[in-house]
């Protein structure tokens, strides 16, 4: 079966690009095939709505509302299009409110062709994708530091010690697989934490992470 | 036939700088060549007479031009109580001096005496606030000049409809008042409804001006920016297309430089308003990162957790991260680095890996002393420890972990 995605970005030049990199990519298992492009949210909304892609790549930053838009407008409809974050944004707040918003992972334009590919495949098969860079976040964000709003909820508001285990070694660059053999536990395993950790990030209030991602705009 | 000699003198204008008043008995004192003190003196005199100084004085003041701006006088304290004295005495004796001789131009000098007087206050803060703009460039308006100014011009406004009203109520009789009052009324008021629409645009220009000057500095300080760094490093990139990696270099620099410039702490996209910490862990982490970057064309991830003020201890973890990356851009044939930092209540961790061709440890030569020195030696001395793991054909991780103290936490 090959996987359907779509690529939304306002900027054409890196919408070509990517379709470059994913073809490039494309060659593994499944397949990948580009179904279609979007450059504005409106776009993005009914060409989605039309093709019914597997996987949406979508730009955080775009005008008239940028990815977060067309989270919440396709979501409700197509719960089953599953969305990657693709951006040259590593701000913590566009990070965070795509997450948010319903993304299942965030991976940075700069990533390898190969890499892409992969992420594509991971998050159709219903695991998160995690970059370093968002693990730190998350875990920035659930940290116990003083003057941070009590857990309320402890089922989501707070990480699990192999939860934070896991996001460490993400953040240090490592590979599921890496991980697996480093914790010594299955791969599925950690799939299964990163995913825990993933809805608590949507859903937890803690913190009000999205907040605190704006406090927090450091590149 | 010859024309006889005559002095060159300077043409009368009023004093600029080095003035009590208005300048007058100062340019008089320049154009005659005599001690300022006697003009003074002379227009008191003067007063005296029927308040003729002070109407000499007025008259001067009105006709006679300002010299230009860029005379500088000193003026002594002395010298300036003095005159404010003389003034004061001046006004004192036209007043009195008016009001004894005749009631009648007593009741109209006096009231009309105050009244020039707060004439005489507004004009000064215009003449200054005129003064003012020329100088800075159209910033401030004739109440430009901030609260001691408002305060000058209200009182002169009150002085002036005092003197005012006193002269009608002491000349003529009631009704005639009223209608009087009644007339101007109307007239302020018709003149107001008539101009309404000229200014309601002169308060639209004046904010469509801002808005306009605004719009174009932003304009001018993006594109000043652009040109000084992503113009330059693009034709700095087609230069060196032909050395792969030489571009990656100029790219990844400009990228960050771009970023920090954008998103970075006190980034354009901020405001500029809150200061970042100015010596701390991630920012010093960040900056080695970007050296390494530049020196070694590779790319360094940094991700931070946590921040925490700098000390001796964290200096020396920076520094032994430092020369971790070194070693992996230079030995582990690898493009990207990977550093991630956590800052713990009581520890701060740092893990540099690479997955770059890895070594045996046991295998390092002795005259190798960038790892045994740089990182070891650095650490051990802060009470930190160093741990190492390289597997041949997989990379290598450095492991850096320092004790840090708890009551510095930011």
């Amino acid at each position: 079966m090959t996987i359907k995605v779509f690529l939304v970005d306002d900027h054409g030049l890196f919408r070509a690009g990517v379709r470059a990199e994913l073809e490039r990519g494309a060659a593994g298992d499944p397949p990948l095939e580009i179904v279609g492009e979007a450059g504005s949210v409106d776009e993005a909304v009914a060409g989605i709505a039309h093709l019914k892609p597997d996987v949406v790549l979508l730009d955080v930053h775009m005008p008239d509302g940028g990815g977060a838009a067309v989270l919440a407008r396709v979501r409700p409809a197509q719960p089953d299009v599953v969305f990657l974050a693709l951006s040259v944004s590593d701000a913590a707040e566009d990070v965070i409110a795509v997450i948010r918003g319903g993304a299942r992972g965030y991976v940075t334009k700069t990533i390898s062709a190969r890499e892409l590919g992969d992420a594509v495949r991971r998050v159709e098969a219903g695991d998160p994708v995690f970059s370093p860079r968002l693990a730190g976040f998350v875990l920035d964000a659930f940290s116990d530091r003083p003057g941070a709003a009590p857990a309320v909820d402890p089922e989501l508001d707070l990480l699990t010690k192999r939860e934070r285990d896991v996001l460490r070694l993400l953040a240090r660059g490592y590979a599921y697989k890496e991980i697996a053999g480093e914790l010594f536990i299955s791969v599925k395993t950690v799939e299964t934490h990163v995913s825990s950790v993933l809805r608590k990030t949507q859903l937890s209030n803690r913190y009000e992470l999205s907040r605190w991602a704006s406090d927090r705009r450091l590149v | 036939m010859t024309s006889p000699a005559v002095p060159t003198r300077e043409p009368l204008v009023r004093r600029r700088s080095g003035r009590l008043v208005a300048g007058v008995a100062g340019g008089v004192a320049d154009h005659l060549g005599v001690n300022v003190l006697w003009v003074r003196a002379a227009f008191v005199v003067l007063a005296a007479v029927n308040g003729a100084g002070m109407l000499a004085y007025g008259l001067l003041w009105v006709f006679v031009r300002q010299e230009a701006a860029d005379v500088t006088r000193e003026v002594s304290a002395k010298e300036r109580q003095q005159a404010m004295g003389l003034a004061a005495l001046g006004i004192g004796i036209g007043l009195v001096g008016a009001a004894l001789q005749n009631q009648i131009v007593g009741w109209i000098v006096g009231p009309l005496g105050v009244a020039a007087v707060g004439a005489a206050v507004v004009w000064r803060e215009a003449d200054e606030a005129q003064r003012r703009r020329w100088t800075t460039g159209a910033r401030s308006g004739f109440l430009g000049g901030g609260r001691n100014a408002v305060l000058r011009v209200v009182a002169g406004g009150v002085f002036v409809a005092a003197g005012i009203a006193v002269f009608l109520l002491g000349n003529l009789n009631l009704g005639q008042v009223q209608f009087g009052v009644l007339v101007v009324l109307t007239t302020v008021v018709g003149i107001g409804v008539l101009t309404v629409p000229w200014w309601v645009r002169l308060a639209r220009d004046f904010g469509e001006e801002r808005r306009a000057r605004i719009v174009t500095a932003e304009r001018a300080e993006i594109a000043a920016h652009l040109h000084d760094s992503v113009l330059q490093t693009l034709a700095l990139i087609q230069k060196q297309s032909h050395d792969p990696r030489e571009v990656q270099r100029l790219a990844r620099g400009q990228e960050r430089e771009l970023r920090h410039w954008l998103y970075g702490p006190q980034g354009y996209g901020r405001g500029g308003s809150t200061p970042a910490l100015d010596e701390s862990l991630a920012s010093a982490l960040q900056v080695a990162a970007a050296e390494i970057e530049d020196t070694y064309a590779i790319t360094v991830n940094p991700v931070i957790v946590g921040d925490h003020p700098l000390d001796d201890g964290l200096r020396a973890l920076v520094l032994a991260a430092r020369e971790a990356m070194v070693n992996a851009a230079k030995h582990a044939q690898v493009d990207e680095v990977s550093v991630y930092a956590e800052v713990e209540p009581d520890e701060v961790n740092v893990f540099v890996r690479d997955r770059g061709k890895g070594f045996d440890p046991e295998d390092v030569p002795a005259d190798r002393h960038g790892l045994a020195d740089s990182v070891h030696g650095r650490m051990g001395r802060h009470g930190g420890t160093v741990r190492l793991r390289s597997t041949p054909g997989e990379g290598t991780e450095v492991h850096l972990a320092i004790p840090v103290l708890q009551e510095e936490k930011a």
